[in-house]
Protein backbone atom coordinates (compact mmCIF):
# COMPACT_ATOMS: atom_id res chain seq x y z
CA UNK A 1 0.00 0.00 0.00
CA UNK A 2 2.33 2.84 -1.06
CA UNK A 3 0.26 4.84 -2.29
CA UNK A 4 -1.56 5.84 1.23
CA UNK A 5 1.59 7.59 2.30
CA UNK A 6 2.37 9.61 -1.23
CA UNK A 7 0.52 11.95 -1.21
CA UNK A 8 1.85 14.55 -3.17
CA UNK A 9 3.35 17.31 -0.83
CA UNK A 10 2.93 21.01 -2.04
CA UNK A 11 5.68 23.04 -4.35
CA UNK A 12 6.20 25.81 -4.63
CA UNK A 13 3.14 27.22 -7.01
CA UNK A 14 0.29 25.00 -6.58
CA UNK A 15 -2.65 26.65 -4.79
CA UNK A 16 -4.10 24.62 -2.08
CA UNK A 17 -7.38 24.82 -4.08
CA UNK A 18 -5.86 23.34 -6.86
CA UNK A 19 -4.56 20.64 -4.48
CA UNK A 20 -7.70 19.86 -3.12
CA UNK A 21 -9.40 19.39 -6.50
CA UNK A 22 -6.55 17.61 -8.38
CA UNK A 23 -7.96 13.83 -7.45
CA UNK A 24 -11.28 15.19 -8.09
CA UNK A 25 -10.46 16.78 -11.70
CA UNK A 26 -8.41 13.51 -12.66
CA UNK A 27 -11.22 11.41 -12.01
CA UNK A 28 -14.26 12.92 -12.34
CA UNK A 29 -14.80 12.64 -16.14
CA UNK A 30 -14.22 8.74 -16.09
CA UNK A 31 -16.60 8.66 -13.34
CA UNK A 32 -19.45 10.84 -15.11
CA UNK A 33 -18.91 8.87 -18.31
CA UNK A 34 -20.18 5.86 -16.91
CA UNK A 35 -22.26 6.98 -14.31
CA UNK A 36 -25.21 7.09 -16.58
CA UNK A 37 -25.36 3.23 -16.52
CA UNK A 38 -26.95 3.54 -12.74
CA UNK A 39 -30.05 4.67 -14.80
CA UNK A 40 -30.78 1.79 -16.56
CA UNK A 41 -29.70 -0.45 -13.71
CA UNK A 42 -32.65 1.55 -11.41
CA UNK A 43 -34.80 0.98 -14.02
CA UNK A 44 -34.03 -2.63 -14.19
CA UNK A 45 -35.12 -3.03 -10.47
CA UNK A 46 -38.21 -0.80 -10.92
CA UNK A 47 -39.06 -2.79 -13.99
CA UNK A 48 -38.50 -5.99 -11.43
CA UNK A 49 -41.52 -4.69 -9.17
CA UNK A 50 -43.81 -4.02 -12.59
CA UNK A 51 -46.19 -6.32 -14.00
CA UNK A 52 -45.44 -5.49 -17.52
CA UNK A 53 -45.30 -7.50 -20.85
CA UNK A 54 -45.43 -5.37 -23.54
CA UNK A 55 -47.61 -6.97 -25.74
CA UNK A 56 -50.41 -6.55 -23.12
CA UNK A 57 -49.73 -2.38 -22.00
CA UNK A 58 -53.35 -2.32 -20.76
CA UNK A 59 -52.16 -4.51 -17.65
CA UNK A 60 -48.79 -2.47 -16.89
CA UNK A 61 -48.52 -2.11 -13.24
CA UNK A 62 -47.21 -1.72 -9.71
CA UNK A 63 -46.79 -4.76 -8.14
CA UNK A 64 -44.24 -5.02 -5.64
CA UNK A 65 -42.31 -8.46 -5.07
CA UNK A 66 -44.69 -10.15 -7.01
CA UNK A 67 -42.78 -11.18 -9.67
CA UNK A 68 -39.43 -12.50 -7.00
CA UNK A 69 -42.80 -14.17 -5.46
CA UNK A 70 -43.79 -16.14 -8.26
CA UNK A 71 -40.54 -17.47 -9.18
CA UNK A 72 -40.56 -20.06 -5.65
CA UNK A 73 -43.21 -21.83 -7.45
CA UNK A 74 -42.02 -21.57 -10.51
CA UNK A 75 -40.60 -24.60 -12.72
CA UNK A 76 -38.77 -22.62 -15.29
CA UNK A 77 -37.12 -20.31 -12.65
CA UNK A 78 -35.65 -23.31 -10.70
CA UNK A 79 -34.37 -25.32 -14.38
CA UNK A 80 -32.55 -21.68 -14.71
CA UNK A 81 -30.87 -22.07 -11.38
CA UNK A 82 -29.94 -25.56 -12.20
CA UNK A 83 -28.60 -25.09 -15.01
CA UNK A 84 -27.06 -21.86 -14.42
CA UNK A 85 -25.13 -23.69 -11.29
CA UNK A 86 -24.54 -26.94 -12.79
CA UNK A 87 -22.65 -24.81 -15.87
CA UNK A 88 -20.32 -22.20 -14.29
CA UNK A 89 -19.91 -25.59 -11.66
CA UNK A 90 -18.71 -27.34 -14.12
CA UNK A 91 -16.84 -25.11 -16.10
CA UNK A 92 -14.66 -24.08 -13.46
CA UNK A 93 -14.05 -26.90 -11.82
CA UNK A 94 -13.34 -28.73 -15.03
CA UNK A 95 -11.15 -25.19 -16.27
CA UNK A 96 -9.36 -25.04 -12.97
CA UNK A 97 -7.98 -29.04 -13.01
CA UNK A 98 -7.18 -29.01 -16.51
CA UNK A 99 -5.70 -25.46 -16.60
CA UNK A 100 -3.78 -26.13 -13.27
CA UNK A 101 -2.38 -29.58 -15.19
CA UNK A 102 -1.30 -27.86 -18.35
CA UNK A 103 0.36 -25.03 -16.09
CA UNK A 104 2.50 -27.96 -13.60
CA UNK A 105 3.12 -29.35 -17.19
CA UNK A 106 4.52 -25.80 -18.99
CA UNK A 107 6.52 -24.54 -15.33
CA UNK A 108 10.30 -24.76 -16.30
CA UNK A 109 10.56 -21.95 -18.27
CA UNK A 110 12.20 -23.25 -21.61
CA UNK A 111 11.81 -22.10 -25.40
CA UNK A 112 9.37 -24.87 -26.19
CA UNK A 113 7.34 -24.47 -22.98
CA UNK A 114 7.32 -20.74 -23.47
CA UNK A 115 6.13 -21.37 -27.11
CA UNK A 116 3.51 -23.87 -25.93
CA UNK A 117 2.20 -21.17 -23.58
CA UNK A 118 2.02 -18.12 -26.05
CA UNK A 119 0.27 -20.64 -28.29
CA UNK A 120 -2.33 -22.01 -25.98
CA UNK A 121 -3.21 -17.82 -25.32
CA UNK A 122 -4.90 -17.92 -29.12
CA UNK A 123 -8.37 -19.29 -27.73
CA UNK A 124 -8.79 -17.14 -25.27
CA UNK A 125 -7.98 -14.36 -27.81
CA UNK A 126 -11.07 -16.10 -30.03
CA UNK A 127 -14.62 -13.76 -29.49
CA UNK A 128 -16.45 -16.54 -27.10
CA UNK A 129 -19.58 -16.40 -29.84
CA UNK A 130 -17.24 -17.23 -32.69
CA UNK A 131 -15.46 -20.16 -30.58
CA UNK A 132 -18.82 -21.46 -30.60
CA UNK A 133 -19.60 -20.89 -34.65
CA UNK A 134 -16.25 -22.65 -34.87
CA UNK A 135 -17.33 -25.81 -32.50
CA UNK A 136 -20.65 -25.95 -34.20
CA UNK A 137 -19.01 -26.14 -37.76
CA UNK A 138 -16.55 -28.97 -36.54
CA UNK A 139 -19.98 -30.35 -34.60
CA UNK A 140 -21.87 -30.02 -38.05
CA UNK A 141 -24.06 -33.76 -38.32
CA UNK A 142 -23.40 -33.28 -42.30
CA UNK A 143 -19.71 -32.58 -42.69
CA UNK A 144 -18.37 -32.22 -38.76
CA UNK A 145 -15.07 -33.55 -38.56
CA UNK A 146 -15.41 -34.54 -34.54
CA UNK A 147 -18.77 -35.85 -35.33
CA UNK A 148 -16.75 -37.84 -38.16
CA UNK A 149 -13.85 -38.68 -35.72
CA UNK A 150 -16.59 -40.15 -33.19
CA UNK A 151 -17.59 -42.73 -35.90
CA UNK A 152 -14.22 -43.82 -36.13
CA UNK A 153 -14.14 -45.01 -32.71
CA UNK A 154 -17.34 -46.08 -33.21
CA UNK A 155 -19.68 -43.75 -31.84
CA UNK A 156 -22.65 -42.99 -34.38
CA UNK A 157 -24.81 -40.58 -34.31
CA UNK A 158 -23.09 -38.43 -31.80
CA UNK A 159 -26.05 -35.15 -32.56
CA UNK A 160 -23.46 -32.64 -29.66
CA UNK A 161 -25.56 -29.73 -28.65
CA UNK A 162 -28.54 -30.84 -30.85
CA UNK A 163 -29.04 -33.63 -28.42
CA UNK A 164 -30.89 -33.05 -25.19
CA UNK A 165 -28.59 -35.51 -23.33
CA UNK A 166 -25.38 -33.95 -24.60
CA UNK A 167 -26.11 -30.32 -25.29
CA UNK A 168 -24.46 -28.83 -21.82
CA UNK A 169 -21.53 -31.03 -22.37
CA UNK A 170 -20.86 -29.53 -25.69
CA UNK A 171 -21.11 -26.25 -24.42
CA UNK A 172 -19.10 -26.64 -21.52
CA UNK A 173 -16.88 -28.36 -23.72
CA UNK A 174 -16.62 -24.77 -25.79
CA UNK A 175 -16.03 -22.79 -22.40
CA UNK A 176 -13.27 -25.06 -21.68
CA UNK A 177 -11.78 -24.75 -24.98
CA UNK A 178 -12.07 -20.62 -24.16
CA UNK A 179 -11.21 -20.41 -20.85
CA UNK A 180 -8.97 -22.87 -19.58
CA UNK A 181 -5.65 -20.98 -21.04
CA UNK A 182 -7.05 -18.19 -18.71
CA UNK A 183 -6.76 -19.80 -15.45
CA UNK A 184 -3.33 -21.83 -17.26
CA UNK A 185 -1.63 -18.05 -17.07
CA UNK A 186 -2.26 -17.29 -14.14
CA UNK A 187 -1.44 -20.21 -12.20
CA UNK A 188 1.60 -19.87 -14.30
CA UNK A 189 2.34 -16.80 -13.33
CA UNK A 190 1.77 -17.93 -10.10
CA UNK A 191 4.02 -21.28 -10.12
CA UNK A 192 6.69 -19.29 -11.60
CA UNK A 193 6.78 -16.68 -8.72
CA UNK A 194 6.83 -18.84 -5.91
CA UNK A 195 10.08 -18.88 -3.93
CA UNK A 196 12.56 -21.23 -4.73
CA UNK A 197 13.86 -22.35 -0.84
CA UNK A 198 11.74 -24.26 0.22
CA UNK A 199 11.85 -26.61 -3.04
CA UNK A 200 15.61 -26.78 -2.65
CA UNK A 201 14.92 -27.96 0.89
CA UNK A 202 12.61 -29.94 0.14
CA UNK A 203 14.82 -31.53 -2.74
CA UNK A 204 17.56 -31.63 -0.11
CA UNK A 205 15.53 -34.25 2.27
CA UNK A 206 14.67 -36.36 -0.71
CA UNK A 207 10.60 -35.22 0.10
CA UNK A 208 8.32 -37.28 -1.85
CA UNK A 209 7.13 -35.39 -4.96
CA UNK A 210 3.56 -36.01 -4.14
CA UNK A 211 4.12 -34.73 -0.39
CA UNK A 212 5.50 -31.58 -1.71
CA UNK A 213 3.05 -30.92 -4.45
CA UNK A 214 0.39 -31.48 -1.80
CA UNK A 215 2.16 -29.69 1.22
CA UNK A 216 4.06 -26.77 -0.40
CA UNK A 217 3.08 -25.92 -4.15
CA UNK A 218 -0.68 -26.37 -3.79
CA UNK A 219 -0.82 -24.42 -0.71
CA UNK A 220 1.37 -21.52 -1.85
CA UNK A 221 -0.22 -21.67 -4.93
CA UNK A 222 -3.45 -20.94 -3.45
CA UNK A 223 -4.15 -17.63 -3.71
CA UNK A 224 -3.75 -17.46 -7.38
CA UNK A 225 -5.93 -20.67 -7.63
CA UNK A 226 -8.58 -18.78 -5.57
CA UNK A 227 -8.63 -15.90 -7.67
CA UNK A 228 -8.89 -17.68 -10.84
CA UNK A 229 -11.69 -19.53 -9.73
CA UNK A 230 -13.48 -16.64 -8.55
CA UNK A 231 -13.14 -14.50 -11.88
CA UNK A 232 -14.00 -17.50 -13.47
CA UNK A 233 -17.28 -18.27 -11.58
CA UNK A 234 -18.44 -15.07 -12.18
CA UNK A 235 -18.09 -14.97 -15.72
CA UNK A 236 -19.78 -18.23 -15.74
CA UNK A 237 -23.06 -18.07 -14.33
CA UNK A 238 -23.27 -15.22 -16.66
CA UNK A 239 -22.25 -17.00 -19.89
CA UNK A 240 -24.00 -15.85 -22.41
CA UNK A 241 -22.18 -15.53 -25.57
CA UNK A 242 -21.34 -18.75 -25.76
CA UNK A 243 -24.61 -20.87 -25.68
CA UNK A 244 -26.54 -18.30 -27.45
CA UNK A 245 -24.25 -18.19 -30.27
CA UNK A 246 -24.40 -22.44 -29.91
CA UNK A 247 -28.17 -22.98 -29.70
CA UNK A 248 -29.88 -20.17 -28.41
CA UNK A 249 -30.37 -22.01 -25.04
CA UNK A 250 -32.33 -25.03 -27.00
CA UNK A 251 -32.81 -27.78 -27.27
CA UNK A 252 -35.97 -27.08 -25.41
CA UNK A 253 -35.49 -25.57 -21.73
CA UNK A 254 -31.85 -27.67 -21.91
CA UNK A 255 -29.50 -24.47 -21.57
CA UNK A 256 -32.08 -21.65 -20.70
CA UNK A 257 -29.26 -19.71 -18.35
CA UNK A 258 -29.87 -16.79 -16.54
CA UNK A 259 -28.89 -14.44 -19.41
CA UNK A 260 -30.37 -16.61 -22.10
CA UNK A 261 -33.35 -17.19 -20.12
CA UNK A 262 -33.80 -13.07 -19.42
CA UNK A 263 -33.10 -12.57 -23.06
CA UNK A 264 -35.90 -14.21 -24.36
CA UNK A 265 -38.16 -13.57 -21.96
CA UNK A 266 -37.79 -10.11 -23.18
CA UNK A 267 -37.64 -10.19 -26.82
CA UNK A 268 -39.80 -13.22 -27.05
CA UNK A 269 -42.26 -13.40 -24.58
CA UNK A 270 -41.96 -9.54 -24.10
CA UNK A 271 -42.41 -9.86 -20.47
CA UNK A 272 -40.26 -7.25 -19.28
CA UNK A 273 -41.51 -7.87 -15.85
CA UNK A 274 -40.32 -11.04 -15.24
CA UNK A 275 -37.25 -10.35 -17.48
CA UNK A 276 -35.61 -7.94 -14.83
CA UNK A 277 -36.43 -9.95 -11.85
CA UNK A 278 -34.33 -12.33 -13.34
CA UNK A 279 -31.72 -10.12 -13.93
CA UNK A 280 -31.95 -8.61 -10.25
CA UNK A 281 -31.49 -12.01 -9.16
CA UNK A 282 -28.07 -13.15 -11.17
CA UNK A 283 -26.84 -9.33 -10.45
CA UNK A 284 -27.86 -10.34 -6.22
CA UNK A 285 -25.43 -13.46 -6.91
CA UNK A 286 -22.46 -11.92 -8.71
CA UNK A 287 -22.57 -9.14 -6.32
CA UNK A 288 -21.91 -11.21 -3.26
CA UNK A 289 -19.24 -13.33 -5.34
CA UNK A 290 -17.70 -10.21 -6.34
CA UNK A 291 -17.61 -9.41 -3.06
CA UNK A 292 -15.96 -12.41 -2.08
CA UNK A 293 -13.74 -11.98 -5.01
CA UNK A 294 -12.27 -8.77 -4.37
CA UNK A 295 -11.25 -9.07 -0.60
CA UNK A 296 -9.54 -12.17 -2.15
CA UNK A 297 -8.39 -9.95 -4.71
CA UNK A 298 -7.07 -7.01 -2.48
CA UNK A 299 -5.21 -9.41 -0.38
CA UNK A 300 -2.94 -11.05 -2.91
CA UNK A 301 -2.33 -7.64 -4.48
CA UNK A 302 -0.85 -6.40 -0.81
CA UNK A 303 1.20 -9.78 -0.88
CA UNK A 304 1.99 -9.11 -4.42
CA UNK A 305 3.36 -5.73 -3.53
CA UNK A 306 5.00 -6.75 -0.08
CA UNK A 307 6.83 -8.87 -2.12
CA UNK A 308 8.88 -5.97 -4.05
CA UNK B 1 13.19 -32.19 -12.62
CA UNK B 2 16.90 -33.12 -13.73
CA UNK B 3 16.70 -36.18 -12.42
CA UNK B 4 13.07 -37.25 -13.92
CA UNK B 5 13.33 -40.53 -15.43
CA UNK B 6 12.80 -40.62 -19.51
CA UNK B 7 9.23 -42.77 -18.80
CA UNK B 8 8.46 -39.31 -17.22
CA UNK B 9 9.38 -37.22 -19.69
CA UNK B 10 8.08 -39.11 -22.83
CA UNK B 11 4.92 -38.77 -20.50
CA UNK B 12 5.18 -35.74 -20.29
CA UNK B 13 5.41 -34.64 -23.90
CA UNK B 14 2.24 -36.45 -25.11
CA UNK B 15 0.28 -34.89 -22.59
CA UNK B 16 1.63 -31.36 -23.76
CA UNK B 17 1.18 -32.47 -27.53
CA UNK B 18 -2.46 -33.60 -26.57
CA UNK B 19 -3.12 -30.18 -24.94
CA UNK B 20 -1.82 -28.58 -27.99
CA UNK B 21 -3.83 -30.20 -30.27
CA UNK B 22 -6.80 -29.50 -28.02
CA UNK B 23 -6.80 -25.85 -28.28
CA UNK B 24 -4.81 -25.57 -31.97
CA UNK B 25 -6.99 -27.95 -33.76
CA UNK B 26 -10.31 -25.84 -33.91
CA UNK B 27 -8.43 -22.99 -35.59
CA UNK B 28 -6.35 -24.98 -37.56
CA UNK B 29 -9.55 -27.00 -38.86
CA UNK B 30 -11.57 -23.81 -39.74
CA UNK B 31 -8.77 -22.62 -41.78
CA UNK B 32 -8.52 -25.46 -43.47
CA UNK B 33 -12.51 -25.39 -43.95
CA UNK B 34 -12.34 -21.44 -45.29
CA UNK B 35 -10.14 -22.57 -48.42
CA UNK B 36 -12.60 -25.40 -49.82
CA UNK B 37 -15.91 -25.25 -51.89
CA UNK B 38 -19.01 -26.45 -50.72
CA UNK B 39 -18.11 -29.93 -52.37
CA UNK B 40 -15.19 -30.60 -50.49
CA UNK B 41 -16.16 -29.84 -46.93
CA UNK B 42 -19.23 -31.82 -47.36
CA UNK B 43 -16.93 -34.77 -48.48
CA UNK B 44 -17.07 -38.24 -46.57
CA UNK B 45 -14.86 -38.69 -44.60
CA UNK B 46 -13.10 -35.54 -44.43
CA UNK B 47 -10.01 -35.14 -45.91
CA UNK B 48 -6.93 -32.53 -45.64
CA UNK B 49 -6.53 -33.34 -49.29
CA UNK B 50 -7.92 -30.53 -51.66
CA UNK B 51 -6.90 -27.69 -53.65
CA UNK B 52 -7.15 -24.65 -51.81
CA UNK B 53 -9.34 -21.96 -53.51
CA UNK B 54 -9.32 -18.11 -52.02
CA UNK B 55 -12.58 -17.70 -53.43
CA UNK B 56 -14.86 -17.54 -49.65
CA UNK B 57 -12.34 -14.88 -48.99
CA UNK B 58 -12.96 -12.58 -52.18
CA UNK B 59 -16.46 -13.12 -51.73
CA UNK B 60 -16.61 -11.83 -48.47
CA UNK B 61 -13.86 -8.98 -49.15
CA UNK B 62 -15.28 -8.17 -53.11
CA UNK B 63 -19.24 -8.24 -51.32
CA UNK B 64 -20.37 -10.06 -54.01
CA UNK B 65 -21.56 -14.02 -53.98
CA UNK B 66 -22.04 -15.73 -57.19
CA UNK B 67 -23.71 -18.65 -57.03
CA UNK B 68 -25.99 -20.77 -60.12
CA UNK B 69 -29.05 -19.47 -58.48
CA UNK B 70 -27.58 -15.88 -58.99
CA UNK B 71 -25.88 -13.10 -57.35
CA UNK B 72 -25.84 -12.24 -53.43
CA UNK B 73 -25.03 -9.10 -51.58
CA UNK B 74 -22.40 -9.85 -48.96
CA UNK B 75 -21.78 -7.32 -46.05
CA UNK B 76 -19.34 -8.35 -44.13
CA UNK B 77 -16.80 -5.79 -44.84
CA UNK B 78 -19.23 -3.33 -43.40
CA UNK B 79 -19.07 -5.55 -40.26
CA UNK B 80 -15.17 -5.76 -40.25
CA UNK B 81 -15.20 -1.94 -40.53
CA UNK B 82 -17.68 -1.54 -37.42
CA UNK B 83 -15.72 -3.98 -35.31
CA UNK B 84 -12.48 -1.27 -36.05
CA UNK B 85 -14.38 1.68 -35.42
CA UNK B 86 -16.57 0.54 -32.29
CA UNK B 87 -13.08 -1.36 -30.63
CA UNK B 88 -10.85 1.62 -31.43
CA UNK B 89 -12.91 4.36 -30.85
CA UNK B 90 -14.38 2.98 -27.36
CA UNK B 91 -10.45 1.80 -26.39
CA UNK B 92 -9.05 5.81 -27.53
CA UNK B 93 -12.09 7.23 -24.92
CA UNK B 94 -10.92 5.03 -22.28
CA UNK B 95 -7.57 5.66 -22.28
CA UNK B 96 -8.00 9.53 -22.32
CA UNK B 97 -10.50 9.46 -19.50
CA UNK B 98 -9.43 6.53 -17.65
CA UNK B 99 -5.43 7.06 -17.29
CA UNK B 100 -5.58 10.33 -15.23
CA UNK B 101 -8.36 8.65 -13.22
CA UNK B 102 -5.84 5.24 -12.47
CA UNK B 103 -3.25 7.86 -11.68
CA UNK B 104 -5.50 10.13 -9.15
CA UNK B 105 -6.59 6.61 -7.41
CA UNK B 106 -2.68 5.67 -7.65
CA UNK B 107 -1.67 8.66 -5.71
CA UNK B 108 -4.27 10.40 -3.61
CA UNK B 109 -5.61 9.09 -0.98
CA UNK B 110 -9.16 11.49 -1.25
CA UNK B 111 -12.62 11.15 0.20
CA UNK B 112 -14.73 9.42 -2.31
CA UNK B 113 -11.42 8.22 -4.21
CA UNK B 114 -11.68 4.61 -3.09
CA UNK B 115 -15.47 4.30 -3.58
CA UNK B 116 -15.75 6.04 -7.00
CA UNK B 117 -12.80 3.43 -8.24
CA UNK B 118 -15.05 0.12 -6.59
CA UNK B 119 -18.45 1.40 -8.59
CA UNK B 120 -16.48 1.75 -11.90
CA UNK B 121 -14.67 -1.75 -11.01
CA UNK B 122 -17.97 -3.14 -10.36
CA UNK B 123 -19.73 -2.47 -13.75
CA UNK B 124 -17.28 -5.21 -14.71
CA UNK B 125 -18.85 -7.95 -13.28
CA UNK B 126 -22.82 -7.17 -12.94
CA UNK B 127 -24.71 -8.85 -15.89
CA UNK B 128 -24.81 -7.29 -18.84
CA UNK B 129 -27.95 -7.72 -20.08
CA UNK B 130 -29.48 -6.40 -16.58
CA UNK B 131 -28.62 -2.55 -17.61
CA UNK B 132 -28.60 -3.67 -21.59
CA UNK B 133 -32.51 -4.38 -21.36
CA UNK B 134 -33.78 -1.63 -19.79
CA UNK B 135 -31.12 0.78 -22.41
CA UNK B 136 -32.38 -1.10 -25.55
CA UNK B 137 -35.92 1.11 -24.27
CA UNK B 138 -34.06 4.14 -23.43
CA UNK B 139 -32.18 4.17 -26.66
CA UNK B 140 -35.19 3.89 -28.18
CA UNK B 141 -36.29 6.93 -27.03
CA UNK B 142 -33.40 8.89 -27.13
CA UNK B 143 -32.57 8.28 -30.98
CA UNK B 144 -29.59 6.26 -30.11
CA UNK B 145 -30.50 2.99 -31.14
CA UNK B 146 -27.77 1.66 -34.19
CA UNK B 147 -25.53 4.62 -33.69
CA UNK B 148 -21.93 4.52 -33.50
CA UNK B 149 -22.16 6.54 -30.51
CA UNK B 150 -24.29 4.72 -28.38
CA UNK B 151 -22.87 1.82 -28.98
CA UNK B 152 -18.98 3.08 -28.77
CA UNK B 153 -20.48 4.97 -25.14
CA UNK B 154 -21.56 1.60 -24.31
CA UNK B 155 -18.15 -0.19 -25.46
CA UNK B 156 -16.54 2.09 -23.10
CA UNK B 157 -17.78 0.56 -20.32
CA UNK B 158 -16.37 -2.46 -20.35
CA UNK B 159 -12.61 -1.18 -21.64
CA UNK B 160 -12.72 1.84 -18.73
CA UNK B 161 -12.64 0.18 -15.68
CA UNK B 162 -10.03 -2.56 -17.44
CA UNK B 163 -7.93 0.33 -18.32
CA UNK B 164 -8.36 1.58 -15.05
CA UNK B 165 -7.34 -1.02 -12.72
CA UNK B 166 -4.42 -2.37 -14.73
CA UNK B 167 -2.94 0.95 -15.04
CA UNK B 168 -3.37 2.25 -11.53
CA UNK B 169 -1.54 -0.80 -10.37
CA UNK B 170 1.10 0.78 -12.83
CA UNK B 171 1.36 4.14 -11.31
CA UNK B 172 1.30 2.76 -7.60
CA UNK B 173 4.50 0.75 -8.45
CA UNK B 174 6.68 3.84 -9.52
CA UNK B 175 8.32 5.96 -7.29
CA UNK B 176 6.55 9.16 -6.25
CA UNK B 177 9.90 10.28 -5.54
CA UNK B 178 11.00 10.84 -9.12
CA UNK B 179 7.96 12.80 -9.70
CA UNK B 180 8.41 14.83 -6.96
CA UNK B 181 12.25 15.75 -8.21
CA UNK B 182 10.97 16.87 -11.11
CA UNK B 183 8.67 19.32 -9.91
CA UNK B 184 10.90 20.91 -7.50
CA UNK B 185 13.11 21.34 -10.44
CA UNK B 186 10.50 24.04 -11.42
CA UNK B 187 7.95 21.72 -13.54
CA UNK B 188 4.08 22.33 -13.43
CA UNK B 189 2.45 19.23 -12.35
CA UNK B 190 0.99 18.16 -16.19
CA UNK B 191 4.38 18.44 -17.53
CA UNK B 192 5.42 16.37 -14.41
CA UNK B 193 2.29 13.83 -15.64
CA UNK B 194 2.94 13.96 -19.21
CA UNK B 195 6.79 13.92 -18.93
CA UNK B 196 7.74 11.66 -16.25
CA UNK B 197 4.58 8.84 -14.76
CA UNK B 198 3.00 8.55 -18.39
CA UNK B 199 6.00 7.11 -19.76
CA UNK B 200 7.30 5.55 -16.81
CA UNK B 201 3.82 3.41 -16.71
CA UNK B 202 3.68 2.97 -20.40
CA UNK B 203 3.74 -0.87 -20.62
CA UNK B 204 0.98 -1.08 -17.88
CA UNK B 205 -1.21 1.30 -20.25
CA UNK B 206 0.03 -0.46 -23.83
CA UNK B 207 -1.15 -3.82 -21.49
CA UNK B 208 -4.00 -2.20 -20.71
CA UNK B 209 -5.09 -0.62 -24.18
CA UNK B 210 -4.39 -4.00 -25.76
CA UNK B 211 -6.57 -5.85 -23.38
CA UNK B 212 -9.44 -3.53 -23.52
CA UNK B 213 -8.71 -3.84 -27.41
CA UNK B 214 -9.74 -7.50 -27.33
CA UNK B 215 -12.01 -7.48 -25.10
CA UNK B 216 -13.99 -4.85 -26.95
CA UNK B 217 -13.16 -6.71 -30.73
CA UNK B 218 -14.79 -9.60 -28.80
CA UNK B 219 -17.96 -8.38 -26.85
CA UNK B 220 -21.21 -10.18 -28.88
CA UNK B 221 -23.79 -9.28 -26.74
CA UNK B 222 -24.36 -5.14 -26.85
CA UNK B 223 -24.41 -4.98 -30.40
CA UNK B 224 -26.64 -7.98 -30.76
CA UNK B 225 -29.30 -5.90 -29.00
CA UNK B 226 -28.44 -2.68 -29.31
CA UNK B 227 -27.64 -2.18 -33.47
CA UNK B 228 -29.21 -3.63 -36.48
CA UNK B 229 -27.09 -5.69 -39.27
CA UNK B 230 -25.45 -2.27 -40.84
CA UNK B 231 -23.82 -1.49 -37.33
CA UNK B 232 -23.25 -4.74 -35.99
CA UNK B 233 -19.36 -5.89 -35.58
CA UNK B 234 -17.79 -9.37 -37.24
CA UNK B 235 -19.08 -11.22 -34.13
CA UNK B 236 -22.22 -10.72 -34.41
CA UNK B 237 -22.32 -10.34 -38.08
CA UNK B 238 -21.11 -13.72 -38.31
CA UNK B 239 -23.26 -15.47 -36.47
CA UNK B 240 -25.91 -14.16 -38.75
CA UNK B 241 -24.19 -15.93 -41.98
CA UNK B 242 -25.56 -19.50 -40.65
CA UNK B 243 -28.94 -18.26 -40.88
CA UNK B 244 -28.70 -16.41 -43.73
CA UNK B 245 -29.47 -18.39 -46.89
CA UNK B 246 -27.16 -19.06 -49.99
CA UNK B 247 -24.34 -18.93 -48.03
CA UNK B 248 -21.60 -21.20 -47.77
CA UNK B 249 -19.72 -23.19 -44.96
CA UNK B 250 -16.72 -22.01 -46.97
CA UNK B 251 -17.45 -18.36 -46.85
CA UNK B 252 -18.94 -18.97 -43.07
CA UNK B 253 -15.15 -20.80 -41.91
CA UNK B 254 -13.32 -17.54 -43.86
CA UNK B 255 -15.55 -15.10 -42.26
CA UNK B 256 -14.37 -16.62 -38.76
CA UNK B 257 -10.35 -16.69 -39.81
CA UNK B 258 -10.58 -12.81 -40.71
CA UNK B 259 -12.52 -11.94 -37.79
CA UNK B 260 -10.11 -13.71 -35.19
CA UNK B 261 -7.12 -12.85 -37.41
CA UNK B 262 -6.90 -9.11 -35.49
CA UNK B 263 -7.27 -10.44 -31.94
CA UNK B 264 -5.25 -13.67 -32.55
CA UNK B 265 -2.25 -11.28 -34.41
CA UNK B 266 -2.03 -8.83 -31.22
CA UNK B 267 -2.13 -11.36 -29.07
CA UNK B 268 0.90 -13.05 -30.70
CA UNK B 269 2.64 -10.00 -31.44
CA UNK B 270 2.77 -8.39 -28.01
CA UNK B 271 1.76 -11.57 -26.16
CA UNK B 272 4.55 -9.66 -23.34
CA UNK B 273 2.33 -7.23 -22.39
CA UNK B 274 -0.80 -9.47 -22.67
CA UNK B 275 0.17 -11.88 -20.52
CA UNK B 276 1.29 -9.29 -17.69
CA UNK B 277 -2.09 -7.51 -18.30
CA UNK B 278 -4.21 -10.43 -17.55
CA UNK B 279 -1.82 -11.58 -14.69
CA UNK B 280 -1.52 -7.42 -13.19
CA UNK B 281 -5.53 -7.44 -13.78
CA UNK B 282 -7.05 -10.49 -11.94
CA UNK B 283 -3.68 -10.38 -9.66
CA UNK B 284 -2.32 -7.25 -8.84
CA UNK B 285 -4.48 -4.35 -9.80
Amino acid sequence: MTAAATEMRTPVKQSRFMRRALPYILSLPALLMCIGILIPFFTAVYYSMLRYRMNLPAMKGFIWFQNYVNFFTDPKFWNTVYISLTYAFLTVVLELLLGLGIALLLQRPSRFNNIASILLLLPLMTAPALAALMWKLMTHPDFGVLSYLLTLVGIHDFKWASNPDTALFTVVLVDMWVYTPFIMILLLAGLRSLPKAPFEAAALDGVPRSFVFFRITLPMLMPYIITATLFRLLDSIQQFDIIYAMTQGGPGDKLLVFQVQAYLDFFQATNVGRSAALMVILWAITYALSNVFIKQWLKLRERAHGAH
Amino acid sequence: MDHSSSLEKLLRSVAITLVLVFFLFPIVWIFLMSLQTNETILRIPPSIAFTPIIDNYTALITGQLRTAAGSLQLNFMQNMFNSVLLSVCSVALSLVLGVPAAYAFARFKFRLGEDIAFTLLSFRFAPALLVLLPLSLYFKTLGLTNTYIGLIWVYQLICLPLILWIVRGYFEDISPDIEHAYRIAGNSWWRTFTRISIPLAKPGIAAAGLLAFIFAWNNFVFALILASADKQPVTVGALAFVTASGIQYGQIAAAIIISITPTLALALYAQRYLVEGLSMGAVKG
